[in-house]
């Protein structure tokens, strides 16, 4: 096996074992590629992407955008709050105009739900959902699951447990499905109102104290509790939101065992976690924005290896 | 398809013994020379020839590394299949040494001219030669030719270079293959 089972990458859901496989191995030279002195390589010279952010983004743009020049690719930027979008263009037709400047590849991050999926049947070009909506957001998952791989010797047979606002989070999704995917146990844990009224379907434990979550778990992966994306209160205030769904340093000594600590970003600093912990040695919260650039090359690399001349 | 045999294992001993000694005319003690295998298969020919200098020549600690082109070949998309990588080894710097780049088979020369691309990554270094154990002559489509030589070939395009190495495939051997 060398070729993704698909053309485009739109969720972890269209994905099987062998491609999460493919990527990580293609990963594993491009993380050797990125630490030489000279970090590019030539593979992509002839290939241009359009990166469509739709949505605010830093870490994941930064990290696209990287990536393709790492290997060679012509870029293109886009973001919606400067743009035609704003006079009302469709998703069709902003997308139609850019790929007649003759592009091969889109990344895209949108706020609906299924807009990737939308795209790759109306337009002829390679589409990466750089997450999409509250739905998924798969290069996250990849590097989450490559993290743990890295630090843990293997996902399979792992406990892992991702905390927070699971209700408005795409990396939740994502990564469920990457990790069970792997053969990874996987429970979810927070407040009753941001766990999704169907998650039981999903197959994954759920649990609302965190103590006991703690204690099950290998990996922890804290999420963002999402405030642009609520509308009305999910739980009384901060505050207390920290104080029952908040790691510190404190709460991690008195486990019986040491666990990793991961965060897709941004930190709250003091709301998921305590700066001590981002900061301390259980934490592979940088581990993981160094290897989303090498997911990211993988990711580009396999998918533009299945363009056609 | 049909198989014949150019080189055999005592005939592949012998011209690995004359590269090892060619290569120390050249290098003397190798202080400032280095051995880089080009991945897949050059690299069983670079640990044989880093053997036979330290074993037999006395001279240890030669620095070997192993250099992946897949990146850098100029016919990514072009193929049927895609392009698999392998693994680059190198844990020393190329800055200003001199270089032997080390191939079982010279064919077009486009693997080299990765190569040549591929080592500017680990800096840039004072010379660069190339060392091959076939030499498939009249077949080159760039301006590449090595300076070391086991045996030089003249074979027609549909016919294929086969070097089996013992560590990989049980015998030491060069065939000619037929489609």
């Amino acid at each position: 096996m060398s070729e993704l089972s698909v053309n485009h990458l739109l969720g972890i859901k269209y994905l099987n074992k062998a491609d999460i496989k493919l990527i990580f191995e293609t990963a594993d030279h491009f993380k050797e590629v990125i630490n030489r002195p000279i970090k590019k390589v030539p593979s992509l010279r002839d290939i241009t992407i359009a990166n469509l952010f739709f949505e605010n983004s830093t870490r994941t743009k930064l990290s696209f955008e990287l990536a393709e020049k790492r290997l060679s690719a012509d870029v293109i930027n886009f973001s919606s709050a400067q743009s035609s979008v704003k006079k009302g263009e469709t998703l069709i037709d902003t997308v139609n105009n850019i790929l007649s400047m003759k592009v091969d590849m889109v990344v895209m991050r949108h706020p609906n739900p299924g807009a990737g999926v939308f795209l790759s049947k109306h337009v002829n070009a390679s589409i990466v959902n750089a997450g999409d909506g509250a739905h998924e957001h798969p290069t996250q998952a990849l590097l989450d699951s490559y993290s743990i791989r890295e630090k843990l010797g293997e996902v399979g047979g792992k406990k892992v447990v991702i905390v927070g606002d699971i209700l408005h989070s795409r990396v939740a999704l994502s990564n469920i499905f990457a990790l069970q995917l792997q053969g990874a146990e996987v429970m979810v844990c927070g407040p009753k109102t941001l766990l999704p009224k169907y998650i039981n379907e999903l197959g994954v434990k759920v649990e609302t104290n965190l103590r006991k979550a703690l204690n099950w778990c290998d990996v922890a992966n804290m999420l963002r509790v999402q405030n642009e994306r609520m509308d009305i209160s999910y739980f009384p205030s901060t505050r207390e939101y920290t104080q029952q769904f908040g790691v510190n340093k404190a709460l991690l000594e008195s486990l019986d065992k040491e666990i990793t600590i991961m965060h897709p970003g941004p930190i709250n600093r003091g709301v998921e976690i305590t700066s001590d912990v981002a900061d301390s040695n259980q934490s592979i919260i940088l581990d993981q924005v160094q290897n989303g650039v090498a997911i990211r090359m993988a990711v580009i690399y396999l998918l533009a290896s299945k363009i056609k001349q | 398809m049909s198989h014949k045999v150019l080189l055999n294992e005592k005939e592949v001993n012998i011209i690995l013994h004359r590269l090892a000694c060619q290569l120390i005319e050249k290098h003397g003690k190798f202080k400032n020379t280095a051995l880089i295998g080009l991945q897949p298969r050059g690299v069983y020919l670079a640990d044989r020839l880093a053997k036979i200098l330290s074993e037999n020549y006395n001279i240890k600690n030669i620095p070997l590394g192993y250099l992946d082109i897949t990146f850098f070949r100029d016919d990514f998309r072009r193929g049927e299949k895609p392009l698999e990588a392998n693994k680059t080894k190198i844990n020393f710097l190329v800055e200003d040494k001199n270089i032997v780049f080390i191939d079982d088979v010279l064919y077009t020369g486009r693997s080299i001219r990765a190569a040549l691309t591929a080592i500017q990554s680990f800096g840039r270094p004072n010379e660069i030669e190339l060392l091959t154990l076939i030499d498939r002559r009249f077949s080159r489509h760039l301006p590449i030719q090595p300076n070391y030589r086991g045996r030089q070939v003249d074979v027609i395009n549909n016919e294929k270079v086969r070097v089996n190495w013992k560590e990989r495939d049980n015998e030491d051997s060069v065939y000619l293959i037929e489609n």
